[in-house]
């Protein structure tokens, strides 16, 4: 046991047991916090991914004002039983432009991670107004307050700003035109110039097309409300990546 | 320091550290030997387990993101693993869904068993949520139990409505056209959009407003005529419903067409082509076709 006595000399040393503690506390930093910094593909490469519209955005923000995410989780798990339901499991790549993420850990209503596109517009905006609507069973709280509140925009390319400084890489023309960009992708039909613009500053930095739906989404084509926004965010969540060309096979995939 | 040769407590006959203060000693007990053992056998465990499992992340250079582990363990590989068992398991029904077609498909007991049971649990998930449980439907989502179709209730019809969808832009083959917004667009008076509203009832025997009714007559004539035809019955090919028949997708009350004339419907539902696959949908259409109202 004359190793364990020499534990003694540690313990009987302040100093010594002071560099003791730092140098096995760095090991674990190290290991844990150093390869981030190094590593390349934390996050796995996809194609199709791209900053939020800032309808998009503005949605997403109402997202957490209400706390959506207190019910629905944003994360299809690997499991057989998940995949099957919602689709292919959601990968880090997906959320690397939410700040914060919204994976969530609690359903009590279903996951929203590939909600986008599964149900139409007037079916998220009938289940928002009314959620007993269409699922009678529902106990989801209504939220046709949104379709009464213009939605808030004065400061949107801060907002985008703010997502900048955080790594989000919209870039100077995308601040420049969010309220034009916000607009158009509310109102179909009104300035095609502008839907135009919208869409290729997006699909650009998507890098593939259709990753970008421009609707009125709470028909009501007299204003923008905040129904608009959310209806938004919700239709585009989990259809951005193109899984088509996702090796998830890749060694740098391998999770 | 340490090189004093230990005391031993006589009492107990545990070494002692050497302190004692108002004439007590400190006692050196050590840890309990099973508590040891344990805490040994843990860091064993950690050793054995970066060894067997992913769980160091790798060195620059490396092209990887962490060791992998002899066991080549990977949640993604294992969950691809358990649905291609899954899609084995199912490829001897779903590979003969997808070769037959649909007619074969419903005179065939075996694999219409095999569709009917795929189809109502793809139809829980999918279609439920606006269609309602069994096809009930709600206001604005037609019922699929009954025999009122807007396209088309046959089997061919029904599972092109699931792959393309009905308005679904994205999709150059979906089901398409649109009723325009009479009073939103001003192309019809809120007082013509009134008498018009007790023509449309009329129409199933809802209305006796004769006055209104003859006013509106030339207006249906030459507005609505072209799509609902002259006798208000319909037109499948672009899905203008049956207008005769006192079913109302929207509501009958009056305030109900009323919206409808002023606002138009044009609903919208998504294409499931790509989202779900070839033998799924082709289960879905003969489930939806056998809800009731499948025509031939």
């Amino acid at each position: 046991m004359s190793l364990f006595n020499r534990h003694a000399t540690l313990e009987r040393h302040s100093l010594l047991l002071t560099v003791g503690i730092l140098v096995v506390v760095a090991i674990g930093g190290l290991v844990e916090i150093a390869p981030l910094f190094y590593l390349e593909n934390t996050i796995e490469k996809v194609q199709g991914m791209r900053p939020y519209t800032p309808l998009e955005l503005k949605g997403r923000n109402i997202y957490i004002r209400e706390g959506c995410y207190v019910c629905h989780s944003q994360m299809v798990r690997p499991l057989r039983d998940e995949v099957e339901r919602y689709g292919h499991y959601s990968l880090a790549a997906e959320s690397m432009y939410d700040h914060p993420f919204q994976w969530g850990s609690k359903r009590t209503g279903p996951d929203l991670a590939r909600v986008g596109g599964k149900f139409s517009d007037s079916w998220q905006l009938d289940h928002l107004m009314d959620p007993r609507s269409v699922v009678p069973d529902s106990i989801m709280p209504p939220y046709a307050f949104l379709a009464k509140k213009t939605l808030k925009f004065e400061g949107i390319e801060d907002d985008l700003k703010t997502q900048r400084l955080i790594g989000v890489p919209y870039t100077d023309d995308m601040i420049a035109n969010a309220k034009s960009d916000l607009i158009a992708q509310a109102s179909p039909n009104a300035d095609y110039d502008a839907e135009d613009a919208l869409v290729a500053r997006y699909e650009a930095a998507s890098g593939r097309k259709g990753t970008l739906r421009i609707s009125d989404y709470d028909q009501n084509p007299a204003e923008i409300t905040e129904m608009d926004a959310l209806i938004a965010y919700l239709q585009m969540t989990g259809t951005l990546v193109d899984f088509s060309t996702y090796e998830a096979g890749d060694l740098n995939n391998r999770r | 320091m340490t090189d004093h040769k230990p005391d031993v407590d006589e009492h107990s006959g545990t070494e002692t550290t050497g302190h004692t203060g108002d004439g007590i000693q400190e006692l050196n007990t050590p840890l309990p030997r099973w508590w040891l053992f344990i805490f040994f056998a843990t860091i064993v465990w950690a050793v054995i387990y970066m060894v067997l499992m992913p769980a160091i992340p790798a060195l620059p250079g490396t092209g990887m993101t962490n060791t992998l582990g002899t066991r080549g363990y990977s949640d993604r590989a294992l969950v691809a693993q358990e649905l291609s068992a899954l899609n084995a398991e199912r490829s001897a029904g779903a590979s003969a869904l997808v070769s037959a077609s649909l007619s074969e498909i419903e005179n065939d007991l075996s694999l219409q068993q095999f569709a009917l049971a795929m189809g109502e649990s793809a139809f829980g998930d999918n279609c439920a949520t606006c269609h309602g449980a069994g096809g009930r439907g709600a206001k604005g989502y037609p019922m699929l139990a009954d025999d009122i179709w807007l396209w088309d209730g046959t089997l061919d019809g029904i599972e092109t409505t699931l792959l393309h969808g009905i308005r679904h832009t994205e999709d150059p083959d979906t089901r398409q056209s649109a009723m325009p917004a009479f009073g939103r667009d001003g192309l019809l008076s809120d007082k013509e959009i009134e008498d018009l509203v007790q023509y449309v009832l009329s129409l199933s025997g809802g209305s006796k407003d004769a006055a209104a009714i003859s006013r509106a007559a030339p207006i249906f004539a030459q507005q609505c005529a072209i799509c609902h035809g002259a006798t208000g019955t319909g037109n499948r090919q672009i899905g203008a419903p049956n207008l005769t028949d006192a079913e109302w997708l929207y509501g009958g009350e009056v305030r109900d067409i009323s919206l409808t004339i002023h606002n138009a419907r044009n609903s919208h539902m998504p294409a499931w082509q790509g989202r779900l696959d070839e033998a799924t949908i082709k289960a879905l259409a003969v489930y939806v076709h056998s809800l009731g109202g499948g025509e031939k």
